[in-house]
């Protein structure tokens, strides 16, 4: 029998433990402890979230694979299918930021070709704290090296992501990584096995002590212990990665391949246990034939551990040696290990002794799910309310613009996305620095569009406001670059669940999303859960992240942020109205984090359609979603074209609005546009036609940017004065 | 003309080399696997992109070894033409088959992003479709592409029309604010002294379509495939210039 201290160090409490002990009918050994342990960690197994998450809509006309699998798959045509997913890896880079953003990446990675789908393209979504702290700069470097390192190496271009400071996260710096993957609709590969008799066979980099209980360390709160975790953190090995890509794709071109699973959190334990649940089948694996890295190792440590780059696979009776002979040309290793049985068990041997002996379903689907407590924390009602009336005016607008500018929420990521291959695969039709990427379909005439999406800022004022604005503006993106939008990935990091508190963030976060993905007609088709996000008591911000995919009909309409020449129009399109609720102004100039941020979804829906149609017709230049900073950040980041940057002149009337509410506002469902003055008669028509006002508030003009507010000129800068400060701000803190 | 490009453990930019000479170029094209004996057949070699046995040891160290290698100098010896672009340059060098090392950036980071290349000079088998001093806007990724050679090798580079392509700012001027690693004298590019290996760090492959914000990369292949129809044309000349000059020979 297993000592209370034991199973509860493991994750487990006492009513889980007995759990355990009726399902099997006697007390399980140490290494079933820690099978079942993991997998019902809430990393594994979703045990606060998963009632919560079914509020998610899921289908859709183009859904072909949703949450359930290593990753969601849609189509985009043509018989072809995109296989995406977003996943954090957290707690890992907090202690050990190379390789835990490295193996993060891996990780994601592996999720996709593990579909059958050859990875295409990588984002990211990265918090830290702010980068005057030493560590946070330690971090900070640590994290962006990690992700080149890996992504770099095998081949698969970083093509967008976004990078957001804020001090809630100093302790617990957040590293969410996305992947995208093509593959024939037809040739989507699955992590079930079944057919008794089937050999199951281990692929890949050997297995060491690495990452034992990574799982378990993912779901608990960061601590001074934690540093001690640092063996809970894998090391990644991208070349042996790449041999894997190749090696797999081509395995799986065989059809041979029955079921294929990778090993990611909980390594053996849980490829076996899921595969075989999957599949209704059970499973015998001889853990001796398992390839090492190091000797004496347990059965334990053999089952739980974490090592990279490494699958298990169901092959079809009789062809394991066609399949191993492909991983031997990549010089990888191809092991049977075992087989499928029908009995829906699975039974662990070391050199023969029967080391567990677990029902596969009770691992891998009967994990004890809790309905949690929510409670309305108590900040929200003191940071909701936000006097407007009693914030000091401010004269000088060119100096808050420039601040604004340098804020390291702003300012441009150039020295960041510069170190990552953006360019491999030769699909990158529009590089990062624009609202999304854009990647061609080779030989299709089309395109997608994709890009990440949280202001959490937001989402701690009003987590549901929040949510749906994060998918909001994360299709906004989309559309401005020209994509309608098709598929959601979400990575929803947050505090410790077992608090009302933060289970209340939770549930409204989802119920936001949902709410925006339902009116947008968006499913969402899979994503990942990091919950204890804290660092000595304190929560992040919550943080549900939004990966959107957009599929653009005819990639040469597509569309970027960036003004193009002189004398065309420069529009606001959508709806103004206050917006200094939680505004990057609002921080950075008054210190505060307050007030109520809304959105109007249908609005919202009626812009989007607006602006797409007006991209698809030909009509716009150029199309900038308003975001951090409002429009006169907005207007700056439209002139910064790298191809030649240009200048700018609008006259605004603050319409009864704060005059820095006019020009640093947040407001959402607006979109900067310009575009040759001929088309302003159609773009007007079109945006009466979708029920959309439009404001012609300048010309693309010059080398400087003006701005005339009621009449009376309140900003005259020089481009490439506001430009450097926009480019290296954050070079600058990193010196 | 027919081409092979090879495929190293690690070799990344190998589809896109293959994309360019069969989508763009339309000339026929397979792929070689480093543990080839022979590229007999071929009439170009391209050794891609990418991070050959993962870079370990030192970049290019290990790839020089595959047996592949030792057909590959065999077909430079015999005149073909042999290109080595980022990674593939760097195992060039490695196997002495081009002058000079790469090291890390001066950096010491990776980095990815387009720039400006000055044509030294349109009489190689690399350059002949471009016009002397033309600029190209072509990318380069990379973490070591800061090119070193001795001074008095690199007097014999330049004495012999060697140095192909140089950093520069988009008007052409070769400055040290263009030169994005530390390089040598800006260089980006270079050839062998009989002119049929080249290296170059930039990548051509991924600036040789509109979609992909610029086409100059084409430039370089088309220089390859002009000087493989001058030396098969019938003034049957094994120099850059074909003598002929007409219609006939398929060039001009």
């Amino acid at each position: 029998m297993i000592e209370p201290k034991v199973y509860r160090e493991m994750g487990l409490n006492d009513a889980e433990y007995e759990q355990i002990v009726e399902i099997l009918g006697r007390h399980p050994n140490y290494t079933e402890v820690g099978m079942y342990a993991v997998m019902w960690s809430e990393h594994c197994g979703y045990k606060y979230s998963r009632p919560v998450l079914k509020l998610f809509p899921t289908s859709g006309p183009r859904v072909l694979q949703g949450p359930g699998e290593n990753a969601g798959a849609v189509d985009v045509g043509d018989g072809m299918a995109v296989v995406m997913k977003i996943e954090s890896h957290n707690h890992p880079s907090a202690v050990e930021p190379y390789q835990g953003a490295a193996t993060g990446v891996g990780g994601i990675i592996r999720d996709i070709f593990t579909m059958g789908a050859r990875p295409i393209a990588g984002l990211n979504s990265l918090r830290f704290g702010e980068l005057g702290d030493a560590r946070t700069r330690y971090l900070f470097g640590g994290v962006v090296s990690g992700i080149a390192g890996y992504g770099n190496c095998i081949g698969v271009p970083t093509v967008a992501g976004e990078i957001y400071f804020d001090d809630c996260y100093e302790g617990n710096p957040l590293v969410n990584a996305m992947c995208l993957g093509l593959v024939d609709s037809d040739k989507i590969a699955r992590a079930s096995a079944s057919g008794a008799g089937n050999p199951v066979m281990y692929v890949g980099a050997r297995t060491g002590r690495d990452g034992i209980h990574g799982a378990t360390f993912a779901s608990v709160e960061l601590s001074e212990e934690s540093e001690e975790r640092r063996s809970a953190v894998q090391v990644g090995d991208p070349f042996t990665e790449k041999l894997l890509v190749e090696a797999t794709l081509e395995a799986l071109a065989t059809g041979y391949i029955v079921g294929i699973q990778d090993m990611g959190a909980a390594g053996l334990t849980c490829s076996t246990t899921e595969m075989a649940a999957k599949g209704d089948s059970g499973m015998e694996v001889e853990i001796s034939l398992v390839p090492r890295r190091e000797d004496g190792m347990s059965a334990y440590e053999v089952m739980l551990s974490e090592s990279q780059e490494r699958m298990l696979l169901v092959a079809a009776e009789g062809r394991e040696d066609e399949v191993k002979a492909i991983f031997d040309k990549w010089g990888l290793n191809a092991v049977v290990i075992g087989k499928l049985t029908d009995d829906g068990i699975v039974r662990v041997y070391d050199n023969g002794e029967l080391v567990a002996e677990v029902p596969a379903k009770s691992l891998a689907e009967d994990t004890p799910v809790y309905c949690m407590d929510a409670r309305v924390p108590d900040y929200v009602e003191q940071v909701r309310c936000l006097n407007k009336d009693e914030l000091p005016q401010v004269e000088d607008f060119e100096s808050v613009l420039e601040l604004l500018l340098r804020r390291h929420n702003v300012a441009s990521k150039e020295c960041v996305y510069e170190q990552y291959d953006h360019m491999v695969q030769v699909n990158t039709a529009v590089l990062p620095g624009s609202d999304a990427a854009v990647l061609r379909l080779k030989g299709t005439g089309r395109g997608l569009a994709v890009t990440t999406d949280c202001n959490s800022r937001y989402c701690y004022l009003d987590p549901y406001t929040g949510g749906a604005i994060a998918v909001a503006e994360a299709a906004r993106s989309v559309v401005c670059s020209g994509a309608e939008p098709a598929a959601v990935t979400d990575c929803l990091n947050f505090g410790n669940p077992e608090k009302p508190e933060i289970f209340w963030q939770f549930r409204q976060a989802v119920e936001g999303i949902s709410e925006a993905c339902r009116t947008f007609g968006v499913p969402v088709i899979s994503g990942n859960v990091s919950f204890y996000n804290e660092s000595h008591g304190t929560a992040i911000y919550p943080t549900p992240v939004i990966g959107m995919l957009g599929i653009m009909e005819d990639i040469e309409r597509r569309c970027t942020s960036f003004f193009k020449k002189d004398g065309d129009a420069v529009v606001l399109l959508g709806f103004n109205g206050p917006g200094l609720d939680g505004s990057e102004y609002l921080k950075a100039v008054h210190g505060l984090v307050a007030g109520c941020p809304v959105i109007d979804l249908d609005k919202e829906k009626r812009l989007q359609a607006c602006c797409l149609e007006a991209i698809r017709s030909g009509l716009l230049a150029s199309a900038h979603d308003v975001a951090e900073g409002g429009l006169a950040v907005a207007l700056a980041e439209s002139c910064f074209n790298t191809d030649g940057s240009h200048g700018v002149s609008v006259e605004l009337s603050s319409d009864g609005l704060r005059l820095d509410d006019a020009l640093f506002g947040e407001a959402q469902s607006r979109i900067l546009v310009s575009l040759d003055s001929s088309k302003l008669d159609s773009l007007i028509k079109l945006a009466a036609g979708h029920d959309v006002p439009l404001m012609v508030i300048g010309t693309v003009a010059g080398s400087s940017l003006t701005v005339d507010l009621d009449g009376s000129r309140v900003m005259d800068m020089k481009i490439a004065k506001l430009e450097s400060a926009w480019r290296g701000a954050i070079e600058e803190a990193l010196a | 003309m027919k081409f092979g490009v090879i495929i190293f453990p690690g070799s990344n930019c190998d589809r896109d080399c293959y994309h360019v000479v069969d989508q763009v170029m339309g000339q026929p094209v397979d792929f070689i696997w480093h543990g080839a004996d022979s590229v007999d057949g071929y009439d170009g070699i391209i050794l891609p992109g990418g991070f050959s046995y993962g870079d370990y040891l030192r970049t290019g160290a290990i790839a020089r070894f595959s047996p592949v290698m030792g057909a590959v100098e065999k077909a430079a010896a015999a005149g073909k033409t042999v290109i080595g672009i980022c990674n593939g340059f760097q195992i060039l060098t490695e196997a002495g088959m081009l002058p000079g090392v790469l090291r890390r950036n001066e950096s010491l980071q990776f980095i990815c992003k387009f720039l400006h290349l000055k044509v030294e000079h349109n009489e190689s088998a690399f350059t002949n479709a471009c016009s002397p001093g033309q600029v190209l806007r072509v990318p380069i990724a990379h973490g070591e592409g800061n090119y070193y050679a001795d001074p008095e090798v690199l007097a014999g580079m330049e004495e012999n029309g060697q140095i192909l392509f140089r950093y520069c700012e988009a008007d052409g001027t070769v400055s040290a604010a263009a030169n994005p690693n530390g390089s040598l004298e800006n260089i980006a590019g270079i050839c062998n002294r009989e002119g049929n290996v080249m290296g170059m760090m930039p990548h051509p492959e991924r600036s040789s379509e509109e979609i992909l914000t610029s086409a100059d990369g084409r430039f370089v292949f088309e220089s390859i495939l002009r000087h493989f129809k001058m030396r098969n044309c019938e003034c049957g000349a094994a120099h850059a210039t074909c003598k002929i000059k007409t219609a006939k020979c398929g060039v001009r």
